[in-house]
């Protein structure tokens, strides 16, 4: 284990209640605060675990996005990633796009794992992993909730609808990361310090060979459709008694 | 003319009831012929099920030992040759599918329409993004085949009686060896699936405990209902991994909803808008749970859930 790379996506913070703009063109993002995904700083708190309990590895955060995109990195630098990649572009970016760029590093870097979030909270789309371990023709392993590895192989615990499946995969390999694989440790000051001098090299998108197609175009925006407000009882009794004329219970 | 595969999921046995509810998707197509792929060890049984789901033409077993846990990896060079003569590659939004499709879009230079949620038209979908916040309509360009995986909580099941022919295909496809089934650890239950359960009951961190649950479980057995939690009473070891509702588990439509002690996070709300009715039971009367709830009741959980397992037969 030499190297793992970690993708990281510069998205809206969780906290931010997002809203649809009026005239169904997007969603508001003017002056929003914007974070790591949080599922990409689950996934970069995994590879730092593994350098440190092994030693001797260098963990490379890359993203692909605008040029703010840096202050994202600089976090994942300041978390203890040692270097950091931009991708640098305005474009709109499709999953299968950003596989394409991460394959490009990646066979410049050659990692021995590729670490992603099994989504980004902005577009749900839950694709860039699956694509990039497709592009790169080697193992992936989805929505790990625990990684094991030793001697070229990982074994990885995958949350499931079912419970839990365990996968055996020959590395290198891309694994995504759920949500209770770890808890992400907390940025202090003097790391933030330190990040600022670590490495963060930016190239643009097309000096890739990789071109930001649009195969899906986002035509319209609109708010989701309201549930009515309901009635509120009093006691157990009439709870039961309306379930029951409803229908729902016997 | 639209010719949509439909990737079937299945344990071997039984047929996820997913399966019907994307075929419904996929008659959304206008004058759309769907097909439905099984992969298997041995598919015979499942491939009897899918030719009984109304509007299938077709069902294409492809048999073969590689095949006989559903490995992503293994699977996806063999949908994207069977999709070589289809417009359109769908599969169920659940676990399988969404590890599974994005691999197959990949390999198909693709797009991929996640958590498609309505047809509007041939290359006009809607779908969800911000956990639900915002619904998007997108035009897929029609160079490209369309890859997508369906959210199945917006779709009815297709009605059964049907009678699709069914063949067995033989794919040229070689397969890697880098993946390897280790074994799966799932909760035997005699409870109903709960992504498919007509009636779910769901616990929140104000259950306090793992202990606590057995409250739930007690009153779910007794209204057959299948049991869902919280993020938050999952993430506190109240209840197991595979029992979470929500954006980031479970997305579910049952026909009734009862939250208890869950505060209504909008992730958790994500999950459990198609229901057809919500009941919620918090003692905070400020919770956000009741602005989505058909029936509310504020009331100490504690004291209410013995009191309705009293009252109901």
């Amino acid at each position: 284990m030499q190297k793992i790379m970690v993708c990281v996506k510069r998205v809206v913070d969780y906290n931010v209640r997002v809203r649809v703009k009026p005239d169904g063109s997007g969603v508001m993002l003017d002056g929003v605060k914007m974070s790591v995904n949080p599922f990409d700083e689950i996934a970069l708190e995994e590879a730092l675990r593994i350098k440190e309990r092994t030693g001797n590895v260098e963990v490379v955060a890359a993203s692909i996005g605008v040029p703010d995109t840096q202050q994202q990195l600089r976090t994942a630098l300041a978390m203890g990633a040692d270097r950091a990649v931009l991708v640098e572009t305005t474009a709109p970016i499709e999953p299968l796009t950003a596989a394409q760029a991460f394959l490009a590093l990646v066979r410049k870097e050659n990692p021995d794992i590729v670490f992603l979030g099994k989504q980004a909270i902005d577009d749900d789309a839950n694709q860039t992993g699956q694509m990039l371990a497709a592009l790169w023709d080697r193992p992936q392993a989805t929505y790990a909730s625990k990684v094991e590895i030793a001697g070229g192989k990982a074994a990885v615990t995958r949350e499931v609808d079912a419970g839990l499946e365990t996968i055996e995969i020959d590395l290198p390999a891309v694994i995504t990361v759920d949500l209770r694989l770890n808890e992400p440790r907390y940025v202090k000051l003097p790391d933030i310090m330190k990040a600022k001098k670590k490495p963060l090299d930016v190239i643009a998108l097309d000096s890739l060979g990789v071109a930001a197609e649009q195969r899906l175009k986002v035509v319209k925006t609109d708010p989701p459709a309201q549930r009515q407000k309901g009635i509120m009882v009093k006691d157990v009794a009439e709870l039961v008694d309306v379930l029951k004329k409803k229908g729902l219970i016997r | 003319m639209s010719k949509i595969l439909i990737v079937g999921e299945h344990d071997g046995r039984q047929l996820n009831p997913a399966v019907a509810k994307c075929v419904t998707c996929a008659a959304g197509i206008a004058g759309g012929e769907i097909s439905v792929a099984l992969f298997g060890a041995d598919t015979a049984g499942v491939a009897a099920q899918a030719a009984a789901i109304a509007g299938v033409k077709s069902v294409l077993r492809v048999d073969r030992p590689e095949n006989t846990h559903p490995l992503a990896a293994v699977l996806a060079p063999q949908v994207a040759a069977l999709a070589a003569d289809h417009s359109h590659i769908f599969g169920p939004s659940t676990s399988f599918g969404k590890d599974l499709m994005p691999r197959v879009a990949a390999l198909l230079g693709a797009p991929q329409v996640s958590d498609l949620m309505a047809v509007e038209a041939p290359h006009r979908f809607r779908r969800p993004i911000y956990a639900g916040n915002a619904i998007i309509t997108v035009e897929a360009d029609p160079a490209h085949k369309v890859v997508a995986t369906v959210r199945v909580a917006s779709f009815e099941s297709a009605p059964a009686g049907g009678s699709a022919a069914v063949e067995s295909r033989t794919l040229q496809v070689a397969l890697p060896a880098h993946t390897r089934y280790v074994g799966a650890k799932t909760a035997a239950s005699e409870r109903p699936d709960l992504q498919t359960a007509a009636r779910v009951i769901s616990g929140g961190r104000a259950l306090g405990s793992a202990d606590n649950f057995k409250m739930l479980f007690a009153l779910a057995d007794k209204m057959g209902a299948a049991v869902g939690a919280s993020r938050a009473a999952v993430d506190a070891g109240y209840a197991a991994n595979e029992m979470q509702v929500g954006q980031t588990g479970k997305i579910i439509a049952p026909d009734m909803y009862v939250a208890i002690g869950i505060s209504g996070a909008i992730q958790h709300l994500t999950g459990i808008k198609d229901a057809k009715t919500i009941v919620a039971i918090n003692k905070d009367p400020e919770a956000p749970i009741f602005e989505v709830a058909d029936v509310g009741l504020v009331g100490d959980l504690f004291q209410v859930v013995p009191e309705i397992d009293r009252l109901i037969g």
